[in-house]
Parts: structure tokens; C-alpha cells; sequence
């Protein structure tokens, strides 16, 4: 454990981290130009289509390192991020739908069409201001923030702590699926919000909107990433660590964990929610199936997959197995979950570093062909 | 007096400030704590004076571990109280602030961060900021790395500042832990079996730090070894079944028949 550390801690972190960026930032220019650029009879022309996956893909990075770094540096194995990134969303689906208008199925000016259909005479309180992007935004961050905070609040200052922690963590977001399910919630049942027209004007539909989305979502992935190693690189990421290693130590030299943890906590959930809010638009629908505790252990898988503990390694996790997710599901959509099973064990038995601890090990494995020879030096 | 005290004690300002009027720094009184009806503290009374270097002996079970988690805040006791100095009631606070108060404890078996360096163990026990707001900008500044240079010296463990602390030996260990008390700059430090597993040499070297920070700081040690408790202590007390057998200088108590009876008859 020590020496991979520190194999990962002097070989990697720096050199995963500027990869990490690099393949961001050629992404960020080739994709919006081989969209926008290339005459789509090109052979490299890359579709709106693929465009909008592979933003939702960043998406995704963006929650596995939220989810990585409360797992992977404090030790916190959030069964529930789906809660946090879902309710970014649905702040942003609420946006979206106040921005319909009246291009609406039933035409009303103020309601979303699934009010209408339930025979609605007024919009409920909470919908009011989310017409305003900037409060809209505002809520993007400030209820997941809310939920996270009065959570880890109260699990963190009663000491729940590992299996016992992961498992309320699943129950909150299993209640939040089945809340978000009832109709008189206000936020469109089982079907949730969908339909969006367009956002601070622009068109959803357009090309050049997708490549816009896309690179809000580079950028919002790039940001995260810089500001989660800024968090680690610091002194309250040494804090981090040692909570995640020795809890009660760390407490007996006059740290308060819990409000170490419940930092951690709530930046991770603000992480999610941002990257549920950029989720929504690209895929053009929230419904409550983003609460569903199955994806919230995907998450989990992903960063397991990756590697743990690195971010780089998270984000990597995220493409690859979504990438096998979207392959399995239009070729074998039967054998999907066996296979997300099987990745899963068979990372935790074989690569318990993930795959960047498997590179890791490569590299160092090549840089010193005979062992015996360096041992006798 | 307080002149005096602030030179007896070379405080830091970050920490509050404990009352020592009566040149007594912990006062255990009539504590009793049970574990589903064993009792494991009965009517403990313990005083340690200011600068005092106390060593605590006594067999398997006489209560040693579990009067220092109440000292610590880790146990509450059923029954009794703990004062800090002559204001600060221990049984209120929690592990963090009791440890923010002054009092540094060492466990048996060696605990240091094993992910860290040896430096970053220090850095990370070092007295001062302690919220996360704080910790995300602070820097160190160059007093806090002269100190940290400092207890890397005294530790000697200067020329392996970068290790990773889990690659260390056991005595080095158990001197890194040393040095994050030192760190904590406690005035009360609760040091439970420094010296297990040592060799001879690093057992005199632990021996001699502890007597040189008597006398600035409190020290409560724990020990089984006899000889080393003999080449430190100037008060013994012996602990048996949850209470004080015997009080004295260590020949006094060796020739108690009462601790004789207790060690030999077993």
C-alpha cells in the first residue's frame, strides 16, 4: 500500500494529472472542429449526435471525481451521489421548462404541460424565480448543498461511519427516487421533466449548441478537477488523508472529523450537482430513474475501474465503462449488468489500484527489467 | 503568578490557558467506570503536579488504558470528575478539544499516519489551525518549519523527513509519534508504553527525552518495564483493580508488601 503510493504519489500524479488535461484540452478542439468544421459526408466528420455523448460523458467524469474524492482521499464510500447530481438536474429541467412557453404541448403561458394534464390551476411555490437562469443556478448549487450539509451533519456528528454510512447514503437517495415518483410532488412523476426548447435562447436542437454544452462541460470538468487537486495538494487535503487512514488518531490530535468529513461532503455534492445541471440539457430529459441506488454503485464502479484515490484515474473509469454501457446496450443490452458485475469483481480481486495503478505498475516494471540485478546494487 | 506560570510553561497563545494555581495540572477524582459490571476504574483519585514526570505501573487490567481514554474524553466515567488545571472540566469536552486544551496522549501501539511522510505526521499534529476553511489556504510558515526541524532532530529522525511513515521500524515509529506529541506542545502528555519494542539504546534515548520534558510539561507515563520506570521516575503509582495501591518512589513502592503481594501472587 505505502510503496504504490508513493509509486503513484512521485511517478503519476503529476504525469496522470497533465495527461488528464491534455486529452481534455484536444477534445475541446477537436470535437467542436470535426463537428462544426468537417462537411459531414467526411469520413471524419463526428455527428451532433456523438457530440451530445460525448458530453454526457464528461458529465459523468465530472460526478465519478466528486465521487473519488470523498471516497478515494476521506474514505467516505457515498452510496447516494445520484441524489446530489439528480437534484442538480432537476433544478436545471425546471429552467428549461419554464422556458418553453407557450411552445408547450397544451400552449400554457405559465404552466409545464404535465401541471396541465394533472389539472393544475397555479404553479407551486417552488417553481416560482426558476424562469430566472441566475436563480435557477443559484438552486443548481444551494439545494443539493442544503441536502448535503443537514446530511452529513448529522451522520458525521453521530459517528456513522463506514458500511453503516454507505447504506443511509443509498436510503437517501432511495427515498428521493421515490418521492420524485409521485405526481404530487410537482416535478412531473414518473416521466419527469422533458421537452426543453431552448436555453438563455438558444436553440437545444442546433449543432452549435451541443458543441457549446460540450465545452461547458470540458471547461466545468477541467475547473473541478484543478480545484479537487488545489483541495488534496493542500493542507486540509493532509487532514483529508489522514481522516481516511486513522480517524480516531486524527481526532485525538485536535481535529474535529466531522467537520472535516461534512467540507468534504458538501463540496463533492456541489461538484455532482453541477455536473447533473449540465447533464440535463444534453440529454434533454430528468426523470426520477437518476435517483435509482443501481447508479449510484455505478459511480462507484467507474472510480473502482479507474482507480481509485487519483481523479485522473476516476475520470478515466467514467469514459471507459460508459463507453462499454452504450456498446453492451445497443449490441447485448441483456448482458449489461452480468458484465458491469463481473468488472466489478474482478477489479476489486485483481486491480485494487484500477487500471492507472495497472499502468503504474507497467512503467515501473519496464524502467527496471531485472529486479534481482537492482537489489544487489 | 502568571508571569511565572507563562515561563513555567513556554505556551503558545493559541490555547487556552489552564489555571494552575495550586501547581496541580490534572485532578482525577473518585472516578468509576464499568464495562457491562466489570469494573474497570473504582474511586480513582489521581493528582499530577506541574513539571511532574508520573509513572503509573500496574498489572494487566488494573485500569492504566482506560483511566487515560477518561482523561482524553475516549470513556465517560459513571461516576467521579476530571479537571484540567482548576477550570477546565474534561468530562464536557470532546477528544479533539481536550486535545486542543493541552493534553497529548501517545497510544500503546504506535499510530502514525502511514500514508504521510514523517514530515507531513508532524506537520499534521503541529499545534495551531484546525479548521478546514483555514487549513485550505494556511502555509507554513518559517517559525513552524524551524519548530518541525527542531522535533525532526530530536526525534532523529531528520534524515528520513520524506519517508513514508508506514516504511519505518517500530522504534521509529514509536519516535515519530514522540515527536507529534511534542508537536501538539501539550502541557500534560499521556505517553502509554513508549519504550515496547525498542532496542536497549533507543529505550535510554526515549528515557532521556522524557526526563528533559518533565519540568516544562506534565508527563504520565505508562510502563511495565522496571527498569526503565527505575531510570526515569521519581513517583510511582501502582494501580490494581481499578484504584491506587501504592504511591511512592519506586523503592518505597517495591518494598510495599501490598504491590509485592499483588505482582507475585498472580
Amino acid at each position: 500500500m505505502t510503496q504504490s503510493k508513493s509509486l503513484l504519489g512521485t511517478l503519476w500524479t503529476e504525469r496522470g494529472s497533465r495527461a488528464f488535461y491534455a486529452v481534455l484540452l484536444l477534445a475541446a478542439v477537436l470535437v467542436p472542429v470535426l463537428n462544426l468544421g468537417v462537411a459531414e459526408s467526411s469520413a471524419l466528420h463526428v455527428p451532433t449526435y456523438t457530440v451530445a455523448l460525448l458530453g454526457k460523458y464528461l458529465c459523468y467524469a465530472l460526478l465519478a471525481i466528486a465521487v473519488d474524492l470523498v471516497w478515494g482521499y476521506c474514505g467516505i464510500l457515498s452510496l447516494g451521489h445520484t441524489a446530489f447530481f439528480a437534484l442538480g438536474g432537476y433544478a436545471m429541467g425546471m429552467y428549461l421548462m419554464r422556458q418553453i412557453g407557450t411552445r408547450g404541448v397544451y400552449g400554457d403561458p405559465l404552466l409545464p404541460d404535465f401541471m396541465v394534464f394533472l389539472n393544475w390551476k397555479e404553479l407551486p411555490w417552488f417553481w416560482h424565480g426558476m424562469d430566472t437562469f441566475w436563480f435557477a443556478m443559484l438552486m443548481v448549487l444551494l439545494v443539493p448543498g442544503l441536502l448535503a450539509y443537514a446530511f452529513g451533519w448529522f451522520a458525521f456528528r453521530s459517528r456513522v461511519t463506514g458500511v453503516y454510512l454507505s447504506i443511509i447514503t443509498q436510503a437517501l437517495t432511495y427515498a428521493l427516487l421515490l418521492a420524485f415518483f409521485r405526481n404530487e410532488m410537482g416535478f412531473g412523476g414518473n416521466n419527469g421533466l422533458t421537452d426543453f426548447k431552448d436555453l438563455l435562447g438558444f436553440d437545444l436542437q442546433k449543432p452549435g449548441v451541443r458543441v457549446a454544452l460540450f465545452l461547458a462541460s470540458a471547461l466545468a470538468l477541467g475547473l473541478a478537477y484543478a480545484a479537487c487537486r488545489a483541495v488534496i495538494a493542500s493542507r486540509l487535503g493532509r487532514v483529508i488523508e489522514a481522516v481516511r487512514d486513522a480517524e480516531s488518531r486524527t481526532r485525538f490530535i485536535g481535529y474535529r472529523v466531522e467537520n472535516v468529513k461534512l467540507w468534504v461532503w458538501v463540496f463533492s455534492a456541489l461538484l455532482a450537482a453541477v455536473a447533473g445541471a449540465l447533464y440535463v440539457p444534453q440529454v434533454g430529459i430528468i426523470n426520477p430513474s437518476e435517483f435509482a441506488p443501481i447508479g449510484a454503485i455505478e459511480i462507484v464502479v467507474w472510480v473502482a475501474v479507474g482507480g481509485r484515490g487519483t481523479l485522473y484515474g476516476a475520470a478515466l473509469g467514467a469514459l471507459l465503462v460508459n463507453y462499454a454501457k452504450t456498446w453492451f446496450t445497443g449490441a447485448l443490452p441483456e448482458v449489461w449488468l452480468f458484465a458491469l458485475g463481473g468488472l466489478f469483481v474482478g477489479v476489486t480481486l485483481f486491480l485494487p489500484q484500477g487500471i492507472v495503478g495497472l499502468i503504474a505498475q507497467l512503467q515501473a516494471r519496464l524502467r527496471r527489467p531485472a529486479p534481482p540485478k537492482e537489489a544487489s546494487a | 503568578m502568571r508571569g511565572t506560570q507563562r515561563q513555567y510553561l513556554g505556551r503558545r497563545s493559541s490555547q487556552p490557558k489552564v489555571d494552575i494555581a495550586n501547581n496541580i495540572i490534572l485532578y482525577v477524582e473518585d472516578v468509576s467506570v464499568s464495562f457491562d459490571g466489570f469494573r474497570a476504574l473504582n474511586h480513582l483519585n489521581l493528582y499530577i503536579e506541574v513539571g511532574e514526570l508520573r509513572c503509573i505501573i500496574g498489572p494487566n487490567g488494573a485500569g492504566k488504558t482506560t483511566m487515560m481514554d477518561v482523561i482524553t474524553g475516549k470513556t465517560r466515567p459513571d461516576s467521579g470528575s476530571a479537571w484540567f488545571g482548576q477550570t477546565i472540566d474534561l468530562l464536557t469536552l470532546s477528544e479533539p478539544e481536550i486535545a486542543q486544551a493541552g493534553i497529548g496522549r501517545k497510544f500503546q501501539k504506535p499510530t502514525v499516519f502511514p500514508n504521510h511522510t514523517v514530515f507531513e505526521n508532524l506537520e499534521l499534529a503541529m499545534a495551531g489551525t484546525r479548521s478546514p476553511w483555514r487549513l485550505l489556504v494556511a502555509r507554513l510558515d518559517g517559525e513552524q518549519l524551524d519548530r518541525i526541524a527542531e522535533v525532526l532532530r530530536t526525534i532523529g529522525l531528520a534524515d528520513r523527513r520524506d519517508a513514508i511513515a508506514g516504511s519505518l521500524s517500530h522504534g521509529q515509529k514509536q519516535w515519530l509519534e514522540i515527536g507529534m506529541l511534542l508537536m501538539q506542545d501539550p502541557q500534560l502528555l499521556l505517553v502509554d508504553e513508549p519504550v515496547a519494542g525498542m532496542t536497549p539504546q533507543e529505550t535510554e534515548r526515549t528515557a532521556e527525552l522524557l526526563v528533559s520534558l518533565a519540568g516544562t510539561r506534565s508527563v504520565v507515563v505508562v510502563e511495565h518495564d522496571m527498569d526503565f520506570v527505575r531510570s526515569i521516575a521519581r513517583t510511582v503509582t501502582v494501580l490494581h483493580e481499578g484504584s491506587v495501591l501504592a504511591e511512592g518512589s519506586i523503592d518505597d513502592v517495591q518494598a510495599n508488601p501490598r504491590v509485592v503481594e499483588v505482582y507475585l501472587g498472580e
